[in-house]
């Protein structure tokens, strides 16, 4: 028998779900202003910020969502212009360079302050530096010390005796750093959080200095000597910093607030940054891209970044021991076709390691597109039109982005060589396993400068270097690097050297540079001071929030 | 029935032990460590954060000191967040969770029970086709297809509800707990369908018919409480399902809860945290199933006098 219900019973219980579900919907909804203009209106600028930071200690941190952070809530004795990079007084008001580059004399300011109110002199400088160097600490970026005399002994226990290194406070307000060698990039290495000063009252709270991972860096805890301080840390959710109102330059610093968002998602960032919750997105999705482009929209803000995409080669690998098989294989990428079709965020083509410009550094590169020349290398090496050259793999970690670029240089590779080459992706951890242990042929790279120096790029492939990965060696580049460019009278001539080598990089060919990297930034207009420069590098001292309506409201 | 909850505890006891070895045994074993970057860790640097985190010892070594620190309750220290404890982090992305997949609970119960009875209420005809058809797609479309849409509809073009956040904005709980529950709620939909039409073909029922009681005198009070049975045994895993289940919608909407914790700490090598979230998870799971079956057995009385004739 069916169940007979009446008209009226089913309109009731109707009625019932709609009332159930509408006050689910209406509830908790009321009319809301969106983040930006409420921003705008405060001062607080909502910050798309990637990730969760895993530290907000200079000496631990390492990622680019931490670097973010940090930058508002401290500062180096030496910052840089936004839009030029060139060295501004920061913590020291002036410096003197000794005439043989060497003996660096800071001048601090009497008006520093910790956010606590604690006078900040070069006493903290000595003291945050010894800390930075104490190999317990795990500190990632130490290298970043050693042109500093001694520094690089003392980490590596070679000297015990701080005292050895080549940094000294002469009195309160001044700081004298010897260097190893003349370094024309010292200056901008201070602007680098891995030399930001820590206050050691706040650090020996809460635990030992080369203790890892103390509570000193949390909110409540922290204190910094930058424009902001840290105000709220909600894990996965926001990190709030306001206006720190014992920093030096107080009275120019325009934002109240700083909220950053650890997003994750790309997408999602995007998503909130249209929906006007966010001022600031560093993330756009690669397909979004021309969809801002094509609608013309200024939000979207391309600059130049300072980082190359390359493939490394194994040189162990037996068909890539010949120097003529990696060069052919470098000559048939065409990095237009690449930069233009598949990349189209205004990506430059790469035909030598260090991005040109670098410091008025620009390689000479005989490298480009040119497929006859390298069918007649290949054959050169045994392998005439592709015959007999076994099938060679293409390791990337697993991205669509990386994907599409293998599969046509994959193509290109066929047709202009006729070679077979299979790929292969792994999760990036097991992807880093494989690069380092050099348990792959051909491998996908990316490398971002950590300061505008040709030295950044090319100490890479030193026979020892770390980074280097592909077992290529060469003494005498090395020599180049570690002991002639150092050494060298003027920038000039250390350029010429700088050159020198990478031509003979390049002649080698471990690895096949592809592109230069660009930084893609979703800006709201209503962000005013915000240039783009190779090191996506925001002054957020310097930014102010102003809607370009402003005058109808 | 306490001592069929007891009796179902002590079963749990192996259950943990070996969720947690298989998955201490496996995370260690996946290549790539929670050190390695990008830029070469320098060998000292290795040393002093494998030392720090007792990586240094033998893996049996490691293994042991574990297990003894769970029983304590102390899950360890993360390995990528600086200083965070693994309770410390489940604790800060608890709530979030927990308050998403309740009102995704809400969400599913109060669409899929109503649809179900609707639909019971006249089988084969429109009333029973429409909400029906409803729930299959609800169950068919996947959490990141549906999530982006209404945040297209109703964040983006029609500009009524956030685009994301958790408690940040009047209103954002809403896409995110409708997300979350349409998927379940199909599933209950059916279920209380299914049940409701086994209910209603009762005797009792048509005996309260025979006595002239209103339609809705005997569906909320003689028909529910059977017809919800099949509902009821769905609770238990379905909760603990939205509370591990939630990463895509978490990640869809920004909201700071543990599923984005759960899967970063794969992609990290996140060995304590990993561990520490499976084994929460696991035991959520254990308890929330020990639940949904002590209801059931309140609810039925034929499957009470079995239980307890057994044990």
């Amino acid at each position: 028998m069916k169940p007979q219900v009446s008209v009226s019973t089913a309109s009731q219980l109707s009625a019932i779900i709609l009332i159930l579900t509408s006050s689910l919907l209406l509830g908790s909804c009321g009319s809301s202003e969106n983040n930006v203009s409420k921003g705008n209106r405060t001062g607080t600028l909502h910050w798309g910020n990637g990730t969760e930071p895993q530290s907000l200690d200079p000496h631990i941190a390492t990622g680019v969502p931490e670097h973010k952070i940090i930058i508002a809530l401290m500062e180096g004795l030496v910052l840089k212009d936004r839009k030029t990079l060139e060295p501004r007084p920061g913590v020291a008001k002036s410096w003197e360079i000794s005439d043989d580059g060497r003996v660096y004399t800071f001048h601090l300011r009497d008006n520093a302050r910790w956010s606590n109110g604690d006078p900040h002199n070069a006493h903290d400088y000595v003291w945050s530096w010894w800390r930075a160097l104490q190999p317990a600490l795990g500190n990632l970026y130490a290298y970043m010390y050693f042109s500093i005399e001694n520094a690089k002994e003392y980490y590596e226990g070679e000297i015990s005796d701080f005292e050895q290194v080549g940094v000294k406070a002469l009195d309160d307000l001044t700081l004298q750093v010897t260097l190893k060698n003349p370094t024309p990039y010292f200056l901008q290495l201070l602007d680098h959080y891995s030399l930001y000063p820590v206050h050691q009252a706040t650090v020996e709270k809460f635990g030992s200095a080369d203790q890892r991972g103390t509570r000193w860096t949390y909110e409540g805890n922290i204190v910094g000597n930058g424009a902001f301080q840290l105000r709220d840390w909600k894990i996965n959710r926001r990190v709030v910093v306001e206006r720190n109102p014992y920093y030096w330059n107080a009275d120019n610093v325009r934002l109240n607030e700083i909220v950053y968002y650890p997003t994750e998602n790309a997408i999602t960032e995007e998503r909130m940054f249209r929906a006007g919750q966010l001022h600031y997105s560093g993330t756009v999705p690669a397909d979004k891209i021309a969809t801002y482009q094509s609608n013309n929209d200024p939000a979207l803000r391309i600059d130049p970044y300072l980082g190359i995409y390359f493939y490394r080669i194994n040189v162990e690998t037996p068909q890539l021991q010949d120097k003529r098989v990696r060069r052919a294989l470098g000559m048939t990428i065409d990095r237009d076709q690449l930069t233009q079709r598949i990349l189209k965020a205004g990506q430059i083509p790469a035909y030598a390691i260090t991005p040109p410009g670098t410091m008025g550094y620009y390689p000479e590169s005989d490298l480009r597109f040119d497929p006859e020349a390298a069918r007649q290398l290949l054959a050169d090496a045994g392998y005439p039109n592709g015959e007999g050259f076994p099938s060679t793999e293409i390791l990337y970690n697993t991205s669509e982005g990386h994907r599409k670029l293998a599969v046509a240089i994959q193509q290109m590779w066929k047709k202009h060589l006729n070679i077979d080459v299979t790929l292969l992706n792994q999760e990036w951890k097991v992807y880093l396993n494989s690069v380092s242990m050099k348990d792959y042929q051909i491998g996908r790279a990316g490398w971002i400068g950590d300061y505008v120096d040709p030295n950044n790029f090319l100490d890479m492939f030193l026979c020892n270097g770390g980074n280097n990965r592909t077992g290529w060696c060469n003494p005498v580049y090395d020599e180049l690097i570690l002991k002639h460019a150092p050494e060298a009278k003027t920038q000039e001539e250390r350029l010429e050297i700088f050159t020198q080598a990478e031509k003979m990089l390049l002649a080698d060919m471990p690895v096949i540079p592809i592109y230069i990297y660009t930084s893609n930034n979703l800006v709201d207009p209503s962000v005013k001071n915000f240039s783009g420069n190779i090191l996506n590098q925001p002054s957020f001292s310097e930014i102010y929030l102003e809607p370009d309506n402003g005058g109808q409201q | 029935m306490l001592r069929f909850a007891f009796n179902r505890l002590l079963q749990a006891i192996p259950v943990l032990l070996i969720v947690i070895s298989a998955t201490f045994f496996l995370v260690h074993s996946a290549p790539g460590g929670p050190f390695s970057a990008d830029k070469a860790v320098p060998p000292e640097v290795i040393r002093a954060l494998e030392a720090q985190y007792n990586l240094d010892q033998p893996l049996w070594q490691q293994y042991v000191s574990y297990l003894g620190d769970v029983l304590q309750g102390d899950l360890g220290p993360s390995f990528k967040y600086s200083g965070r404890t693994v309770n410390e982090l489940i604790a800060a992305g608890l709530p979030a969770t927990a308050e998403l997949a309740m009102y995704a609970m809400l969400v599913a119960l109060i669409i899929g029970i109503s649809a179900g009875v609707l639909a019971a209420m006249r089988p084969n005809t429109m009333q029973d086709y429409l909400p029906m058809s409803a729930a299959m797609l609800g169950i068919c479309m996947p959490s990141f297809l549906l999530g982006p849409i209404l945040v297209l509809v109703f964040g983006i073009h029609l500009e009524w509800l956030p685009v994301s956040g958790w408690g940040d904005i009047p209103g954002d709980k809403i896409l995110p707990a409708i997300t979350l529950g349409t998927g379940y709620a199909a599933y209950i939909a059916r279920l209380s369908r299914g049940g409701m039409l086994e209910v209603l073909s009762q005797d009792y029922i048509r005996t309260a018919r025979a006595k002239g009681l209103s339609e809705p005198l005997i569906i909320f009070k003689h028909a529910l409480r059977g017809g919800l049975i099949p509902v009821v045994a769905f609770l238990g895993p379905a909760f603990a399902g939205l509370l591990g289940g939630s990463f895509v919608v978490e990640t869809i909407f920004q909201i700071p809860g543990l599923g984005r914790f759960y899967v970063q700490a794969a992609f990290n090598r996140d060995y304590t945290m990993i561990l520490g979230m499976t084994v929460f998870f696991a035991t959520l799971i254990i308890l929330f199933n020990l639940l949904s079956d002590m209801l059931a057995l309140w609810l039925n009385p034929k499957l009470r006098q079995q239980a307890g004739g057994e044990s």
